[in-house]
């Protein structure tokens, strides 16, 4: 019997580590942009190009900042959760519209029942996504104050995800 | 005839590449492109993958290339916005120590384990004499060979 147990021991710490291993979300790479200053930018806004939008005029506000394109299916699943934290009024939220084309990009928002961002930035070349670290669309960040990054979402913000991580800390910086 | 042939080619070789006007920058993007992962396609080097973000960050890398920019900073300038995941070869630091030398702990670890094994074996089989007459029979056997 006991020469049994060694290999159900190896067997037992082997299925603990797949148990754990097979949990992880490959797609979720730790982005080294967590508090490092959210990158500058200019970008002509979706409602009306000769405004830029840039996130200098942030400072001094928590916000969140989600990026997203008429293209990307994962967008469409969140857009409900984003249309409802605007109403709520508890953090503002702005876009940027990525590697897309104004036209999609205002039909697919009427298409998804209003638009929840106080402004989009169209980022058609993909550049400042590349700034911003971006490979995997609906990707959201949540900059605080002094306009540090504090919190990065990759994949759709789901009512969980903001219940649970994102509105306690988005707190927490709007009390500092 | 044939410089007309080769001169055609190398119009469409080029065609495929639209900023390829160096050779020298085009061995940099290529040597780069096979260092570095694409994140759309986790297991797929910027060379291989014919993902948007790749072809992207592959233009990205040449206009670096071609500013004369050395590997090293260009591959600093990714891996400040992707990490150190962008690259296929990771560096050796505090967070990845178990990575690149787990596989020669272990080794290291079934090595003492083996030489306590064989250790503790060794007391266990304690050495049987022959009787006197299992000696007979083995003197009978060793003689009737020769």
């Amino acid at each position: 019997m006991k020469r049994f147990l060694l290999p159900l021991g190896i067997f037992f710490v082997l299925v603990g580590f797949l148990a754990v291993g097979l949990r992880l979300d490959p797609r979720e790479v730790p982005s080294p942009l967590i508090d490092k200053p959210a990158p500058q930018f200019s970008l002509p806004r979706l409602d009306n190009p000769q405004q830029m939008f840039s996130p200098k005029d942030m400072l001094g506000q928590v916000w969140l900042l989600n990026v997203w394109a008429s293209w990307c299916s994962a967008c469409r699943e969140e857009h409900p959760v984003l249309l409802e934290l605007t109403k709520s009024g508890v953090v503002p939220l702005y876009g940027i519209d990525y590697k897309d084309t104004r036209e999609e990009a205002q039909q697919w928002l009427k298409d998804g029942g209003g638009d929840p961002y106080r402004a989009t930035g169209m980022d058609i070349s993909g550049r400042v996504g590349i700034d911003y670290g971006v490979y995997g669309v609906p990707e959201t960040y949540l900059i605080d104050k002094a306009g540090i990054i504090r919190y990065k979402r990759i994949g759709p913000v789901t009512i969980e995800v903001l219940r649970d991580k994102m509105l306690p800390l988005i707190r927490e910086l709007q009390a500092k | 005839m044939i410089l007309l042939c080769v001169l055609t080619f190398a119009a469409m070789a080029d065609e495929a590449r639209p900023l390829a006007a160096n050779p020298v920058t085009e061995v940099q993007v290529r040597r780069l492109s096979e260092e570095l992962r694409c994140l759309v396609c986790q297991n797929q080097t910027l060379a291989d993958s014919s993902a948007p973000l790749a072809e992207d960050l592959r233009n990205e890398i040449r206009e670096m290339a071609a500013k004369n920019m050395s590997d090293q900073e260009i591959i600093d300038y990714l891996v400040a916005r992707y990490g150190d995941f962008v690259r296929y070869r990771p560096p050796l630091k505090s967070s990845t120590v178990l990575l690149w030398l787990g596989p020669f702990a272990l080794l290291a670890a079934a090595g003492v384990g083996l030489v306590v094994f064989l250790r503790r074996r060794q007391g266990q089989v304690a050495d049987d004499p022959l009787t006197a007459e299992q000696a007979r029979q083995v003197a009978e056997l060793l003689n009737k060979e020769s």
